[in-house]
């Protein structure tokens, strides 16, 4: 059973940091969607809600998005939808229900590094940087590819570019998981296909990143890309979907996506 | 811990654990209205407003709703009535289990969709689901009731 003995809702980072390193099982609270269906036994919950983390701030090189953001937010920020081709608010439309949306966090999602996130496949195309509190700023891939120490996560950077990009998924049955999810992104000549949801966590298809850069992006030259992209990534089975399967439906979400970001404004 | 919090625009004092969920409480203190189908934030039954919008009860702690408005069928009753209404002409009441979350889930959608189309009709409701039926009654009561037939 999920418990809490003792909860705090601290006015500092520091003393969020402080208190979730005191003890190995004192916790810190995203939205609650996730923790609550594990059986935790939390020491002390540490609630991050007066720390003015809810935000989508522009600058003039980056977009910041704070840790206790919610889905709804970044699906209805009229901002997002101005960028990268709406990539975000696209990419957790079809996560559950509003009401889910409207309670789960950026931080929670992307700190636990979800093989099924569709919020961090999105984010890995368009290069995204994390702020740990302790750790400080990495890159989302390095960051999802290296075990760290406990931390907090504080914000998801996002560089300003002129990233045209597309997100794609396939679900057996709408507000289910993904059983694949694509997302591909392109600034002049350069490149992203990221596919997650394989189940494992997301990852840029490198090679085939770079050879549709330097491809003439004839039909044959989206079809090779796709093709290796499957072989680069890993796919693997669960219930959900098969590793034969997901492989199948990744290549034809990717040639789409490509289709898509070509075909972009 | 003890909570302040306005439901249905009345000031309540409750005393709920740290790790009750906001389901559980109200419920406790007498909001039957809000049902459990799940437990696991994936049917929309427990759908109460925090703050004016649309959440999962079932998945926010209590205590955190410290300071906050909270409201449920019982304070939008006369809304919930109308509505209501056009649910039974289009014959898509059943068991009635799934009425309360999805009936606060359509009001919510009502303040913040002008003019919806199917699509975003659908695509607000998602992830309320009701086991009787086959959700086109409630398309179409839907549609009458907002006047976008
Ligand atoms: C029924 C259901 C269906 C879902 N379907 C999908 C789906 O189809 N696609 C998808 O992408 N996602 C899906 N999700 C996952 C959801 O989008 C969130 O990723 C998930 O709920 C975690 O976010 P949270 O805010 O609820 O975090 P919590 O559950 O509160 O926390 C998750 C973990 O992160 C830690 N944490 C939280 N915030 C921080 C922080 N700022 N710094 C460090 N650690 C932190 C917590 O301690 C905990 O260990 C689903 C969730 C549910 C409940
Ligand atoms: S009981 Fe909350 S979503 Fe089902
Ligand atoms: S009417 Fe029975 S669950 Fe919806």
């Amino acid at each position: 059973m999920f418990t809490i003995q003792d909860y705090v809702v601290p006015g500092t980072l520091e003393e969020a940091y402080r208190i979730l390193t005191a003890k190995r099982n004192n916790t810190i609270l995203g939205g609650c969607g996730f923790l609550r269906l594990g059986s935790q036994r939390i020491g002390t919950a540490i609630d991050l809600t007066n720390l003015n983390l809810n935000f989508i701030e522009e600058y003039d090189q980056v977009i910041e998005i704070g840790a206790m953001t919610t889905f709804r937010d970044l699906e209805t920020s009229p901002l997002l939808k101005g960028y990268f081709n709406g990539l975000l608010p696209q990419a957790v439309k079809h996560i559950v229900g509003v009401q889910l949306r409207n309670i789960v966090t950026v931080g929670g999602t992307v700190y636990s590094r979800y093989g099924f996130s569709d919020l961090i496949t999105a984010l890995l195309s368009l290069e995204a940087e994390v702020e740990l509190f302790k750790t400080g700023r990495v890159s989302l891939e390095n960051f999802l590819e290296n075990a760290s120490e406990k931390d907090i996560l504080v914000k998801v950077i996002i560089p300003k570019t002129a990233k045209k990009a597309v997100f794609n998924s396939m679900r057996n049955s709408q507000s289910d998981y993904a059983i694949v999810n694509v997302a591909v992104s392109k600034e002049g000549d350069r490149w992203l296909l990221v596919a997650g949801a394989r189940p494992h966590r997301a990852k840029i298809a490198r090679k085939a990143s770079l050879f549709l850069a330097n491809s003439s992006l004839s039909s044959e030259d989206i079809e090779h890309a796709a093709n290796l992209a499957i072989s680069e990534l890993t796919f693997g089975s669960n219930m959900r979907a098969s590793q034969k399967y997901r492989e199948t439906v990744c290549k034809v979400l990717l040639k789409r996506a490509i289709g898509e970001v070509l075909a972009c404004k | 811990m003890q909570i302040k919090v306005t439901i249905n625009e009345k000031m309540m004092e409750l005393e709920a654990p740290y790790d009750e969920f906001l389901m559980d409480t109200l419920r406790r203190y007498g909001f039957l209205s809000v049902k459990k189908g799940c437990n696991t934030g994936s049917c929309g039954l427990c759908t109460v407003w925090l703050d004016g919008k649309p959440v999962l009860s079932c998945s926010v702690l209590s205590v955190r709703v410290n300071g906050r408005n909270i409201t449920t069928i019982e304070g939008v009753q006369k809304e919930a009535r109308e509505f209501a209404d056009f649910l039974v002409k289009e014959g898509a009441d059943q068991c009635g289990f799934c009425s309360p979350g999805f009936i606060m889930t359509v009001l919510a959608m009502k303040r913040e969709l002008s003019n919806p189309t199917e699509e975003d009709i659908i695509h607000y409701l998602t992830g309320n689901l009701c086991r009787c039926t086959g959700y086109q009654g409630q398309l179409r009561a839907i549609k009458k009731y907002l006047g976008v037939v």
